[in-house]
């Protein structure tokens, strides 16, 4: 891919951005510009498995949003364990609380992720038709269990005293939670950008989703690569979604389906296989929702699925497809 | 594939089928009692509900089958197949509730829903199948959700999330009684008339659907779905052929909407829409038998007895297994799903063939021992 085929998508996040200030007052266009950064890094962290999943193996996996759901639940069991951390007036205590409840997320989705991989993805491979149904059965179960689990019931989803409410940049007021979902988000894609680009299996992963078997050719075994990345993704699309809960402040068994519409957007304006695609794809969401929300409330619904075809007609294969997909 | 032989020595009956039968006695047993009980249900069955049950299988059927058109034949998954469904349903009650109870407004309603979903199965495809089959999967499902959205807020048009209530034309709506006596034992009114119109236009369809399937373009759709690149060489343009099995399993679908709108005189989100009916088809096409039509069929039929009796059963277990929590649980009866869940999984790990193909292949490894 040529550098300017490289920039052009930047560009167009900017473009976005600028017509969002152009249209609206600049306070407002301040307060969506945050919550839009802050709802991409969150899609960011839920897709960034997903993608690297599919570059690497050619696996779709319709039921990454159950990794969201339990991370979800994960996070808000450990605020209601922990309600006094939740609840003290000392930042670094809220922000302890914040990393254990991530923590739990990551855990609880990494370990069904490394089961669900174990069972079930293992028999479906180089099988797309196999591996939609399968994984859209593992979607359904995984919710009813949810359900077994937590009930049918929206359970609240408290975040720490110090990062409730707002503070005031120019007049716009700018919700502080945003600002550290956003901190986090551009964190971890920093991070997954580092280990991809100067790590010896970052190297390989990257190797690996331009052409598989020539990595196995050379020696590597891609399947316990593919594993641990599968138990990788999992692991940040349950981060992603304790962070998406603890914003809501609620979550209910239905959140990774709900959220699969928007994840699988994110993915495909991206381009299937790219981390720095749906890193894009995630922000150009984040920033679209929120503008046309404000802007055209009535379009709202329909704005990303508008998005979507019109990157695809730009460029049927997403904003930087990997490995000539 | 079947027991086939020249079509001049065909009969009758194996013309109808286009010579695809299900394949194994168990089977064509099978989907006889299914036929058989669909036909003379106002016969079999006395009470409304149970009929209207039976009507609910017939219009099931249709709607399964056309989807295994796109799941089983082409080889794509669509999870739009809902909205389709609701597009021919939103016709029927908008023509309906809009200008009264005429058989114009009901053609012109069908025509303009069963269209619609026709052209939006047309371009859906042509947007995601020019790229990857797989996009196809997302997109579809991404379209549905927007569909779903949009017919609960477009209050002034489809009645948001109350739906429409409207009145058939007469010769089927249920005070329409021609004789004050029942004949040979059974009333004639209009639900026996709208029972009848739709077993005969779900019979006709399925029967479309054969000959459609073992027709020309089936083989070729069944080329691409067994290798897109050898279709593709071969001279097949591929994108055109999937383009026109989803405008054609989406029309189909939207006839069985218009079913289901006049059998139940009202529309709404959760009636036609939901995404929940599409977990419905997808069990119903997997569990039957991907590809055969006939798995489909009798699918639909099990998915529906399956909802009378597993809840009940559920039910039982879970009394039974009161005093461990977790596993009671499991048992509770809205917890259904997660089971027929579990069997979808199980089936495509294991039987991906389903239960119809899995019978067929039993059926040829004993002829060929």
């Amino acid at each position: 891919m040529k550098p300017s085929e490289r920039t052009l998508p930047v560009l167009l996040v900017l473009l976005i951005a600028a017509l969002g200030f152009a249209a609206m007052p600049f306070t407002d266009w301040l307060t969506l510009s945050a919550a839009g950064l802050a709802m991409g890094m969150m899609l960011f962290l839920m897709v960034a498995g997903l993608t690297l999943i599919f570059g690497l193996m050619d696996v779709l996996n319709f039921a990454h949003g159950a990794f969201i759901t339990f991370g979800a639940f994960a996070a808000g069991t450990v605020f209601a364990r922990f309600p006094q951390l939740v609840a003290s007036d000392r930042w670094e205590e809220n922000l302890l609380i914040l990393a254990l409840a991530a923590l739990a997320a990551a855990l609880l989705s990494g370990a069904l992720g490394f089961g669900f991989e174990r069972v079930a993805i293992g028999r479906v491979y180089g099988a797309h038709l196999r591996q939609i149904l399968l994984t859209t059965g593992a979607l359904i179960v995984a919710e009813q269990l949810a359900i077994v689990i937590w009930g049918p019931d929206a359970i609240p989803v408290l975040k720490p005293a110090g990062l409730r409410g707002s503070f005031l940049i120019a007049g716009a007021a700018i919700e502080k939670y945003r600002v550290v979902a956003a901190l986090f988000g551009l964190f971890v894609f920093l991070l997954l950008q580092g280990i991809l680009a100067h790590t010896r299996i970052g190297i390989i992963v990257r190797a690996g989703v331009e052409n598989r078997e020539m990595v196995e050719a050379l020696g590597y075994r891609i399947r316990p690569l593919f594993a641990g990345v599968f138990v990788a993704g999992a692991a940040l699309a349950g981060v992603g979604g304790a962070m998406w809960a603890t914003y809501a402040a609620t979550v209910t068994a239905s959140l990774g389906s709900d959220l699969t519409v928007l994840i699988f957007i994110v993915v495909i304006i991206g381009g299937l296989g790219s981390v720095g695609g749906s890193f894009l794809g995630a922000l150009l969401v984040g920033l679209v929702t929120n503008y046309v929300g404000f802007l055209a409330p009535k379009l709202a619904l329909l704005s990303n699925i508008l998005l979507m075809a019109a990157i695809l007609l730009w460029r049927p294969r997403g904003l930087l497809a990997a490995g000539g997909r | 594939m079947h027991s086939f032989s020249p079509p001049s020595r065909r009969s009758f009956g194996l013309r109808l089928l286009s010579g695809d039968t299900p394949g194994h006695p168990v089977a064509s047993f099978l989907m006889a009692v299914l036929v058989f009980v669909l036909a003379f249900a106002p016969l079999l069955f006395a009470g409304t509900r149970a009929v209207a049950t039976a009507a609910r299988v017939a219009i099931f059927v249709v709607l399964a089958a056309s989807y295994d058109l796109l799941l089983g034949y082409t080889g794509i998954v669509s999870f739009a197949h809902t909205l389709f469904f609701g597009l021919g349903a939103y016709g029927v009650a908008i023509a309906l509730a809009g200008s009264g109870p005429s058989w114009s407004a009901l053609f012109v309603g069908s025509a303009a829903g069963i269209g619609f979903a026709a052209l939006l199965g047309i371009g859906i495809a042509l947007l995601s199948l020019r790229v990857r089959a797989i996009f196809f999967s997302m997109i579809t499902l991404a379209v549905a959700s927007v569909g779903q959205v949009l017919a609960s807020q477009l209050h002034d048009i489809t009645g948001g999330e109350d739906g429409l209530t409207f009145s058939v034309p007469p010769l089927l709506s249920p005070s329409f009684h021609p004789f004050t006596e029942p004949v040979l034992g059974v009333r004639i009114d209009g639900r026996l008339n709208t029972y009848y119109l739709i077993f005969v236009v779900s019979l006709v369809l399925f029967l479309l659907l054969l000959r459609l399937v073992n027709s020309p373009f089936g083989r070729v759709l069944r080329a691409i779905r067994e290798n897109e690149f050898r279709a593709e060489a071969l001279g097949y343009r591929v994108v055109v052929y999937r383009s026109l099995a989803s405008a054609i399993a989406a029309a189909m679908a939207a006839i069985a909407g218009t079913l289901m709108a006049l059998l139940l005189r009202y529309n709404g989100p959760a009636t036609t829409l939901s995404f929940s009916i599409m977990i419905d088809i997808l069990l119903m096409v997997v569990i039957g038998g991907m590809g055969t039509l006939y798995g489909p069929a009798i699918g639909a039929a099990l998915m529906v007895l399956a909802q009378y009796y597993l809840e009940p059963a559920l039910q039982f277990l879970a009394e039974l297994t009161a005093p461990f929590p977790l596993l009671s649980a499991v048992f509770q009866p809205d917890r259904w799903l997660l089971w027929l869940g579990f069997l979808f999984m199980l089936v495509v790990m294991y039987f991906p063939a389903g239960i119809v193909g899995s019978l067929r292949a039993r059926g040829l490894y004993s002829q060929t021992r």
